[in-house]
């Protein structure tokens, strides 16, 4: 059962991946240089109508709050986060997109995955040196929301419903992507990559 | 041609609850330590050992959390790494559909408006790019996929700190590397 979940649910994002222009170097780099930003106003959308449909499934029930999984802040995620945004904005490739790229035929997402393979490699290789830095120490509480999500596991930082608020930011979300411009960068726009 | 935002957007966030709603929120960089593990211990095979309660590794970041990654990576048939191979099936019959295989066997058209028709130097900047990418996001314990996306959706605070970084990086870098395009 739970595979065949992971290849209905893998398939389906990787699919939506492919038909928002993820998989496109093009696309990514336009996002980044703020050139065009309709990937940002997609994602934020699916950030936004997915936390709603979440947070008001749990408050009816019909979702399982342990089903929720909240990552540990540490001042590593800074550096890592750092780390990764070089890496995704001079290959126009972040993990999950690079991985669908190679399935669409792209030859330098290929690349991006080995070099992928080998920087996750060094990691390992690496780690009891960051775990000895006290880098990957909890900050600001761990595995922390913003509110506190009524039957989580997970505590909020601030001291009010979790569920609430998160479909109050889920709204945000939405709004934002709609408020939010085709472009911020007025940048040689003449040489728009066409449509592919 | 990429759906509209909306259209898109929705579709997307429709994924993320379905994944939420049936298993547990999506993930993606793990998997290739996962990936990682598999080659090392077919290469090496006292890489991963099981004990009595479980799996362990030569590695101390394969063993790490009661060598979860380790037990993953000796059942590969395990739900995150068939997750990451569903992707590429559909992503790939996503650009069948839409007859996408042309344009991706050429080098990204930003790319060539920066750079020209230069493959091999693509190919290594995307080499480089790789390496730094999954080495950040194992640093940061996630992805554009479970810290951004799977994070901000659960209003989680790490979610919030990877996105602000990751974007404080990116957007320099970028309009630095790609004038063009």
């Amino acid at each position: 059962m739970q595979i065949l979940l992971a290849l209905l649910i893998g398939a389906g994002f990787g699919a939506m991946l492919d038909r928002i222009g993820a998989t496109n170097p093009s696309v990514l780099t336009g996002m980044l240089t703020l050139r065009r930003l309709n990937l940002a106003k997609t994602i934020m959308m699916a950030i936004g109508t997915g936390s709603i449909l979440m947070f008001g499934g749990q408050m009816l029930g019909l979702v399982d709050v342990a089903h929720m999984s909240v990552k540990s802040a540490y001042v590593g995620v800074l550096i890592g986060g750092l780390m990764l945004g070089v890496g995704w904005a001079i290959s126009g490739f972040c993990p999950g997109t690079g991985v669908c790229a190679a399935a669409t035929g792209r030859k330098d997402a290929v690349f991006f995955i080995s070099g992928g393979l080998l920087g996750a490699a060094a990691y390992m290789v690496t780690y009891p040196a960051w775990k000895a830095s006290g880098l990957l120490e909890d900050i600001l509480g761990g595995k922390v929301t913003l509110g506190d999500v009524p039957g989580s596991k997970f505590d909020g930082l601030f001291a009010v419903p979790g569920d609430i608020l998160g479909i109050l930011i889920g709204v945000i979300f939405i709004l934002v992507a709609y408020v939010l411009p085709h472009s911020l960068s007025g940048l040689d726009k003449g040489a728009e990559v066409p449509a592919e | 041609m990429a759906l509209d935002w909306k259209i898109g957007g929705v579709l997307l966030g429709l994924v993320f609850f379905a994944a939420v709603l049936l298993v547990k929120p999506i993930g993606v960089s793990t998997q290739f330590v996962i990936l990682d593990g598999i080659v090392a211990d077919v290469a090496s095979p006292d890489f991963i050992t099981q004990t009595e309660d479980g799996f362990t590794s030569t590695n101390a970041y394969m063993a790490k959390s009661d060598g979860k990654y380790a037990k993953s990576a000796a059942n590969p048939l395990n739900y995150s790494f068939v997750f990451v191979l569903a992707m590429m099936i559909g992503a790939a019959a996503s650009s069948y559909l839409r007859g996408g295989f042309a344009a991706a066997s050429r080098l990204p058209d930003v790319w060539v408006a920066n750079y020209g028709n230069t493959p091999l130097k693509r190919y290594m900047v995307a080499f480089v790019g790789g390496f730094i990418a999954l080495y950040g996001a194992r640093l940061a314990g996630g992805c554009t996929s479970g810290h951004m996306m799977s994070g901000m959706m659960q209003t989680s605070i790490s979610g919030y700190l990877f996105t602000a970084a990751t974007f404080a990086a990116a957007v320099p870098t970028a309009m630095i590397m790609y004038k063009r395009g």
